[in-house]
């Protein structure tokens, strides 16, 4: 939890031996789940996504998450942000169908558009549940966001699959892995080595394909992070000069104070 | 005293005007020429930098209202649509969700200074009193703008805080409905909650001003806690202080800024970005950081009524602290034992903080009954006993003695105790 | 408000001048950096009420041409705003062409506002330039005004077949958006 973090960092000076008391002592009943840390183009004061990852990361999507998941919030114009070039996003954009209303009035489907938000795999939430045994896949438009841990997070669910404990009772139709909570997961295991083909190349390991459609996530649940950061940088650094100058302005008023 | 005023501004139209409304002799007096103690500490800054919080607050909550829709099926959305489509949407809602933060900080810093410096005592009871009205304000606003987005903890958030009121008896189950309008949270409750927060804010500057206006009639507390005697005590608020809380509005800015640009979700739970489901409450469920403290006492009491009477009476135990502390001195500083308890107090808020952010298991529920019952101990026993046991320091003869003096505090015996620029 | 406490022995701000002038200097520099600051806070703000990324990305709509008469016209929305599309007769097209440009309020020949080859077709924003009425003229049922074109209920403006004002306060004549034949029936608006 992120509020028991932040108090326990900024309490952390202040409190001392009655912290220390309360920290020994062992957490409750539930085991906590260490995800190991990865290294991400976008982490950091300065980091940006990785473009190359993040077009992978969209095949990923494209080619295997958006047969169950949906990305609603996102339009496929977002996608001009990795860098793919309005032809592409036309291409890519086209050989989809959305739902529309014909004109003669009745439910149809036409090519969709960039400015379309892509297209979720089934029409509402009970449908999803009703073709996936009841399970329901979560959207992901801002999964990143969604979760403790974030990209570290996704990306050990995608590649944390495995056989269960021999001492471990699975449900039905459930699969075993280690970073989920609770470690059932209706979702089989989605990725595997060359699920995708690269067009660029690169080996499609399960590792690089999650590598990618996190960064592709990322980038699809924080499409201002650039922006943000450059402005953040520039915000920063005013303020620090204008500081300087304020301070050096109230000695000067001060100096016959004191 | 009807008439017209006799202006001194040299300036015609300004003249005119000020003849008519004298409200740039008002702003000289109160702000211009304002006397006001020479020894402020940065800590003094605070009550600026939470007028510029208010003010940033206002600023993009009504930019962002441009924009929100306050429908279930879209609230969650819309706020998503903000972030991603509106020019500068995500500058305005990481500014504004991180803004509520930053406003509790600075107003808790506030708070805390006017505990330790006494600023509380005669004549200023109802300039504190009505600080503790803005600090609920504060409280009702943030939690209706932390619904807004309609995510799973703003929905939980809600239906747990307005389930409270069930606790009383007889009336508590109606009260609940009334504040829904339905029998869950649901709809109506976005859209009243919405229309509440719009309008809190400018509630909070009516007694903001009310607040403002008082302490313009007793004058600021300050460090050593003893009254100006005379000229040689006070500066001109301009341009002494108008420039000391400049410095400390850019630091805080910075500090601000830093959140917003690069940890725009530290104060944020992830739970929060999964639309609201009232079939499903999340795991882990808490409060934003700055109710933890009084979720912890709520929690720390076995009763459901119980609890909910120790919450709000904790803070309805400051409205009458003016009257519970019974030291005729005013500043910690010359209250050595008063010193450690106020300290101590800190300390029980903090760990009620971190109670409040753990399941009630183990140790968390015993440090949380251990400080929930130090809490009021504290202002209920202590307080008041403290006053009449306690020898305090003698006082130094004026500011400006203690201020020459370079640390003296007059006729003080080994007077480090009594440095008016220790504590920055 | 009245002050308890006593007035200030010393009058704001003024001290010996033995480095004042660096100290004037270097406020300036502090309040030309706040104003700078303030403005660049303000920018943000302002343009957050700029159209969104997605009101300027429903850019363009197509438009089936096929079953519109001759003669009449049709209204489809492109931005939110109406569009007139009106299938011109012969005699309409030689009245728009045959205006003196001197009799215009706001000369523009019918060439310049419809496409070489396709004159039968008019193409134009469906809101009276004097204060954004729609003007009537669609409907078979419409009253047309003296010039044939459309005539705004408002303010009794009056337009030609090539939409332009001929009559009343409305300044300019009918909009022209961006469009273009995609076949020799269907356009894109946009």
């Amino acid at each position: 939890m992120r509020a028991a973090r932040l108090l326990t960092l900024f309490g952390a000076p202040a409190l001392g031996l009655l912290a220390g008391l309360a920290f020994a002592t062992p957490a409750g009943a539930e085991e906590e789940i260490v995800l190991p840390k990865q290294n991400w183009s976008f982490s950091g004061p300065f980091g940006t996504f990785d473009r190359a990852a993040a077009q992978r990361g969209f095949q990923v999507y494209n080619e295997v998450c958006s047969n169950c998941h949906s990305l609603k919030l996102g339009y496929y114009r977002n996608l001009a942000g990795i860098d793919l070039s309005e032809e592409q996003i036309k291409a890519i954009a086209a050989a989809k169908s959305v739902p529309t209303i014909g004109d003669d009035g009745q439910p149809t489907e036409r090519p969709a558009l960039p400015s379309d938000h892509f297209r979720s795999p089934y029409p509402n939430d009970k449908a999803a549940r009703a073709a996936l045994n009841g399970a329901l896949p979560p959207d992901l438009s801002v999964i990143e966001k969604a979760r403790v841990g974030g990209p570290d997070y996704i990306f050990g669910v995608l590649t944390g699959y495995g056989e269960p404990p021999a001492d471990m009772k699975m449900g039905d139709g459930m699969n075993y892995n280690k970073y989920f909570p609770g470690h059932q997961i209706a979702m089989p295991q989605p990725l595997q080595d060359d699920q995708v083909t690269y067009a660029d190349g690169t080996k499609a390991t399960i590792e690089q394909e999650a590598r990618d459609v996190v960064t592709f996530l990322t980038y699809m649940a924080n499409p201002e992070m650039e922006q943000r950061k450059r402005m953040g940088v520039k915000v920063i650094a005013f303020l620090v000069l204008l500081t300087g100058v304020t301070y050096a302005v109230k000695r000067k008023v001060w100096a016959d104070v004191h | 005293m009807a008439g017209l005023h006799k202006s001194e501004i040299e300036n015609p139209v300004l003249n005119w005007i000020d003849t008519r409304l004298p409200v740039i002799t008002m702003m000289q007096k109160e702000y211009g020429v304002f006397p006001t103690p020479r020894n402020f500490n940065y800590l003094w800054n605070f009550g600026a930098l939470a007028m510029v919080v208010l003010m940033i607050m206002i600023a993009s909550g009504i930019l962002l209202a441009m924009h929100y829709t306050p429908e279930k099926t879209m609230a969650f959305d819309s706020v998503e649509a903000i972030m991603r489509d509106v020019n500068f949407g995500w500058l305005l809602r990481y500014g504004h969700a991180n803004g509520a933060s930053m406003f509790f900080i600075v107003v808790y810093i506030h708070i805390f200074r006017g505990l330790y410096y006494g600023s509380y005592k005669a004549p200023r009871e109802l300039l504190w009193m009505l600080g503790v009205v803005i600090m609920l304000l504060m409280m009702a606003t943030a939690f209706m703008g932390y619904v807004l987005p309609w995510g799973q903890m703003s929905f939980w958030g809600a239906t747990v805080i307005t389930n409270l009121f069930s606790a009383f008896p007889l009336v508590g189950e109606h009260i609940v409905t009334w504040l829904w309008g339905g029998f869950s949270v649901d709809n109506p409750t976005l859209n009243r909650f919405f229309a509440l927060h719009y309008l809190l804010p400018f509630v909070l500057i009516g007694v903001i001003f009310l607040h403002v206006a008082a302490l313009h009639i007793t004058g600021s507390n300050n460090p050593l806690g003893i009254d100006p005697k005379g000229p040689q005590d006070t500066l001109p608020f301009h341009p002494y202080y108008t420039i000391k809380d400049s410095v400390g509005i850019c630091v805080f800015l910075i500090v601000y800024a830093a959140v917003v640009f690069f940890a725009p979700n530290l104060f944020g739970e992830p739970d929060n970005y999964i639309p609201a489901n009232p079939l499903a409450t999340p795991a882990e469920i808490v409060p934003e950081w700055y109710f933890l403290p009084f979720y912890a006492i709520l929690r720390s009491v076995p009763d459901k009524l119980g609890g909910v009477l120790m919450m709000f009476g904790s803070i309805i135990v400051l409205f009458v602290l003016p009257w519970l502390d019974t030291s005729p001195v005013r500043s910690a500083r010359f209250r050595p034992v008063y010193r450690v308890f106020f300290w101590l107090q800190l300390l029980a808020c903090i760990v009620l903080g971190m109670v409040g952010a753990h399941r009630p298991e183990g140790i968390w529920v015993i440090l949380g009954r251990v400080s929930t019952a130090w809490y009021f101990l504290h202002f209920l026993v202590i307080l008041p006993l403290l006053g009449k046991l306690e020898r305090p320091l003698p006082l130094p003869e004026s500011i400006s003695r203690a201020v020459l003096r370079g640390g003296g505090g007059g006729p003080l015996p080994g007077g480090a105790t009594a440095k008016p620029m220790e504590k920055v | 408000m009245s002050v308890t406490a006593h007035a200030p022995g010393h009058a704001s701000g003024h001290e010996p001048g033995h480095d004042a002038g660096k100290r004037d200097f270097l406020k300036l520099v502090a309040a030309a950096g706040a104003a700078v600051g303030v403005g660049a806070i303000v920018w943000p703000m302002i343009d957050s009420m700029n159209p969104s990324a997605d009101v300027l990305a429903l850019g363009s709509v197509e438009v089936d041409l096929a079953p519109v008469p001759v003669g009449q016209a049709i209204t489809v929305v492109w931005r939110g705003k109406p569009m007139f599309i009106r299938h011109r007769s012969p005699e309409e097209i030689k009245a728009a062409q045959d205006v003196k440009l001197s009799q215009l309020t706001d000369p523009q020949t019918d060439a310049e506002r419809v496409k070489a080859g396709h004159e039968q077709w008019l193409v134009v924003i469906g809101i009276c330039t004097h204060l954004g009425c729609i003007p009537l003229g669609n409907k078979p049922t419409d009253p047309r005004g003296e010039y044939g074109g459309w005539f705004c209920p408002c303010h009794g403006s009056q337009y030609d077949t090539s939409g332009r004002v001929r009559h009343g306060p409305a300044p300019l004549n009918l909009a022209l958006a961006p469009y273009e034949f995609t076949s020799d029936t269907k356009i894109k608006i946009g």
